[in-house]
C-alpha cells in the first residue's frame, strides 16, 4: 500500500517507535495544523501580498518593490508615524524600567504590607485597555479632569493633555508608565534570586545602599532589564488600542502610530498590500533593533557565573 | 578583658547603629510606598467616584471627590445606552470558547511534545518558538481573508476557532511543565497497559492543574481584552464584544462622562475579582512568562 520510501523507512522503526510517531503526530495535529493555515500560509501569503497592490474587490497584481519604494521614499505618513513610535519608545522604555525598578527595590525591603501594595502596583496592568484609555480619557479632560485639578491646587495652569498636539505624545507615556506593574513583578523576582550573602559582605565593607545599587543589583538584574527592553520594544511596535480609543491618531496626527497607520491602510483604505509591506518593514525593524540592542548590551549583561 | 569588652561594646554599637539605619530604611520604604499606592491607585478611585456621583457634580470645579449623594443611575442610563447584555453575552461567548480550544488544544500538543519520544518533535518545537516572534500585523490581513472566504466575517468564528489549533506561547509554557513530571509516572502507567490517552488524561492532567488554571486565566483575559479582533472580524452592533462596545460608545457620546464611567466600571469589575481570587496564579504566571495579560 505504502510507496517504496515510506515502507522502507517504516521498516527501520521498531513498534514502539511505530506507535510513538503515531501517537505523537496524533495529539500535536491540531496545533500542527493551526501552524500551516494561521501561521505558515500567512506569512508566505504576506509576502506575496507585500509586492503586490490589493484592495480585496479586485485580485492581487504584481507590482514588483513598488510598495517598499512608496514607504521609504514617498509617504511622509510613513515617517511621521515611525516618529511618533520612536518618540514613544524612547521615552517609555526607559522610564519604565526606572519606575518599575524603583518599585520592585522598595518592595523588596521587606516591609509589612508587601503583597497589599503589589497587588495596587500590578492592579492597573489587568484592566482591559479600551477601560483603561476611556479612563485616562477623563483623567486627562482639561476642564474636569483630575490631572489638572491636582495641578491647580499647587498653582499650576495644566495644559490640553490628550488633545493638545504637543502633549498628546507625553499623555500617552504618563499612561504607560501607570501599568509597568508586570515588569515590577518580574524585576522583583529577579531581586528576590540575587544572593544574599554579597550584599552581607558588601555590608561588612561598609558599602552604601548606593553603592550596593550600582555594583550589585544593576548587574545582577541586567538579564531581566534586556529581556524587559526588548519585550517593550516589540510591544510598543503593536501599540494600538489606547491610540484608537482616545485620539483616532489625532490631533494633528500627534500620536498616529505605526500600528495605527497599518491597521488604517489594511482595514479602512484596504490598501492590503501596501499594508503587508508596512508589516514586513515592521519585522524587520523590530529584529533589526533587537540585534542592535544584544550586541550593544553583550559586555553590560551579567549572567550568574561567568 | 578590658579591651575585649570594649571592642565587644563597640560591635554591639555597630549592630545597634545598622539595626536603627535598617529601621530607618524601612519607615522611608513604607513613606514611599504609601505615596506610590495613592498615585497608583488614584485613577481607580476616579473612575469609581465618577460612576458614583449625581451628574451635576461631574461637571463641577474643583470636583467632589466623594459622591453626595451617592447613586447608581449612571449603571442604568449606560447599560441601557447600549446593548450591554448581548455585548456581554458575545465576551462570555468568546471567553467561553478561547479558554476550552486553548486548554484542550495546547495541552494535547504540549503532552506531544514533552512526553511522546517521536522523531521530529524537535523541529516541531523550534518551529513553535519561532513562531512566537512573528508579529500579528503579519498574519491578521491573510486571516481575515482566509476567513472572509469561509464566510465568517461578522460572526465569533474567527476569534473562537482558531484557540482549538493550539496556541504558541502556551504550548510551550505546558510543555515546560509536563517536562517537569517524573517520567517513572508515565513508564508504571504504561506497564499497567494504559494507552497513551490514559497517561494525558489520568496521570498527567490531574498532576498540571496549577498550571492549566495560569493559561485558562491569561487566555480568558487575553479574550476578555481583545480589541483588535473583535474590531476587524465584528461589524454589526448585536456581535459586538464589550471591548468594542465601549469604544463606540465613548465615540458616540463624548461628553456622558458618568454612564461612560459606569460601562468602563462593569467591564473592569470581572477582571479585577478574577485577579483576586487568583493572585497567586497570576504572579506565578507573570514571572514564568513575562506577559501582559
Amino acid at each position: 500500500m505504502a510507496t517504496p520510501a515510506l515502507r522502507f523507512k517504516r521498516r527501520g522503526l521498531s513498534p514502539q517507535q511505530r506507535r510513538d510517531l503515531r501517537s505523537g503526530l496524533l495529539f500535536a495535529a491540531p496545533a500542527i495544523l493551526g501552524l500551516l493555515i494561521f501561521v505558515a500560509y500567512p506569512v508566505l501569503a504576506s509576502i506575496y501580498f507585500s509586492f503586490t497592490s490589493y484592495s480585496i474587490l479586485q485580485p492581487p497584481f504584481w507590482t514588483g518593490w513598488e510598495n517598499y519604494q512608496t514607504l521609504l521614499f514617498d509617504d511622509p505618513l510613513f515617517y511621521t508615524t515611525l516618529y511618533n513610535t520612536f518618540y514613544i519608545a524612547i521615552f517609555t522604555i526607559p522610564l519604565s524600567v526606572i519606575v518599575a525598578m524603583g518599585l520592585a527595590m522598595l518592595l523588596n525591603v521587606k516591609v509589612r504590607g508587601q503583597s497589599i501594595y503589589r497587588t495596587i502596583f500590578y492592579l492597573p496592568t489587568i484592566v482591559p485597555f479600551v477601560a483603561s484609555s476611556v479612563l485616562w480619557l477623563w483623567i486627562f479632560n482639561p476642564q474636569y479632569g483630575i490631572l489638572n485639578t491636582l495641578l491647580w491646587y499647587i498653582g499650576i495652569q495644566g495644559p490640553g493633555w490628550i488633545s493638545d498636539p504637543s502633549w498628546a505624545k507625553p499623555s500617552l507615556i504618563i499612561m504607560n508608565l501607570w501599568g509597568v506593574g508586570s515588569w515590577m513583578v518580574i524585576y522583583l523576582a529577579g531581586l528576590q534570586d540575587t544572593p544574599q550573602e554579597l550584599y552581607e559582605a558588601a555590608e561588612l565593607d561598609g558599602a552604601t545602599a548606593w553603592q550596593k545599587t550600582i555594583y550589585l543589583t544593576l548587574p545582577f538584574m541586567s538579564p531581566y532589564i534586556l529581556f524587559s527592553v526588548i519585550l517593550m520594544l516589540i510591544g510598543i511596535f503593536q501599540y494600538f488600542t489606547q491610540v484608537f480609543v482616545m485620539t483616532n491618531g489625532g490631533p494633528a496626527d500627534a500620536t498616529r502610530v505605526y500600528a495605527m497607520y497599518l491597521y488604517q491602510n489594511a482595514f479602512t483604505y484596504f490598501k492590503m498590500g501596501y499594508a503587508s509591506a508596512m508589516a514586513w518593514l515592521m519585522f524587520v525593524m523590530v529584529v533589526l533593533l533587537t540585534f542592535v540592542i544584544f550586541r550593544t548590551s553583550a559586555r553590560r549583561v551579567y549572567y550568574g557565573g561567568q | 578583658m578590658a579591651k575585649i569588652a570594649q571592642s565587644l561594646t563597640g560591635v554591639r554599637q555597630h549592630q545597634r547603629s545598622q539595626s536603627r539605619r535598617k529601621l530607618y530604611g524601612a519607615i522611608a520604604a513604607h513613606i514611599a510606598l504609601i505615596g506610590l499606592s495613592i498615585v497608583f491607585f488614584l485613577p481607580f478611585l476616579w473612575l469609581l467616584s465618577t460612576s458614583l456621583k449625581p451628574e451635576w457634580q461631574i461637571f463641577t470645579f474643583p470636583p467632589v471627590w466623594i459622591p453626595d449623594p451617592i447613586t447608581f443611575e449612571h449603571y442604568g442610563t449606560g447599560i441601557n445606552f447600549i446593548p450591554f447584555w448581548s455585548y456581554l453575552s458575545n465576551t462570555v461567548i468568546y471567553c467561553f470558547f478561547a479558554v476550552l480550544g486553548t486548554l484542550i488544544s495546547s495541552s494535547l500538543a504540549a503532552y506531544s511534545l514533552a512526553r511522546i519520544n517521536w522523531p521530529g518533535r524537535n523541529i516541531l518545537f523550534a518551529i513553535l518558538v519561532a513562531v512566537m516572534i512573528v508579529p500579528n500585523q503579519v498574519t491578521i490581513i491573510p486571516q481575515f481573508l482566509i476567513f472572509r472566504t469561509f464566510g465568517w466575517i461578522d460572526t465569533l468564528l474567527p476569534l473562537t476557532v482558531p484557540a482549538f489549533f493550539g496556541a504558541p506561547f502556551f504550548i510551550f509554557l505546558l510543555r515546560q511543565f509536563f517536562m517537569t513530571i517524573p517520567k517513572e509516572l508515565s513508564e508504571a502507567a504504561r506497564m499497567d497497559g494504559a494507552s497513551e490517552w490514559n497517561i494525558f488524561w489520568e496521570v498527567i492532567i490531574p498532576l498540571s492543574h496549577p498550571v492549566l488554571a495560569t493559561v485558562g486565566l491569561f487566555t480568558f483575559l487575553n479574550a476578555w481584552n481583545d480589541f483588535l479582533g473583535p474590531l476587524v472580524y465584528l461589524n454589526s452592533q448585536s456581535n459586538y464584544t464589550l471591548s468594542i462596545g465601549l469604544q463606540q460608545f465613548r465615540g458616540q457620546y463624548d461628553s456622558l462622562w458618568g454612564p461612560l464611567m459606569a460601562v468602563t466600571t462593569v467591564m473592569t469589575l470581572p477582571v479585577i475579582v478574577a485577579f483576586f481570587f487568583t493572585q497567586r496564579l497570576f504572579i506565578q504566571g507573570i514571572t514564568l512568562t513575562g506577559i501582559k495579560g
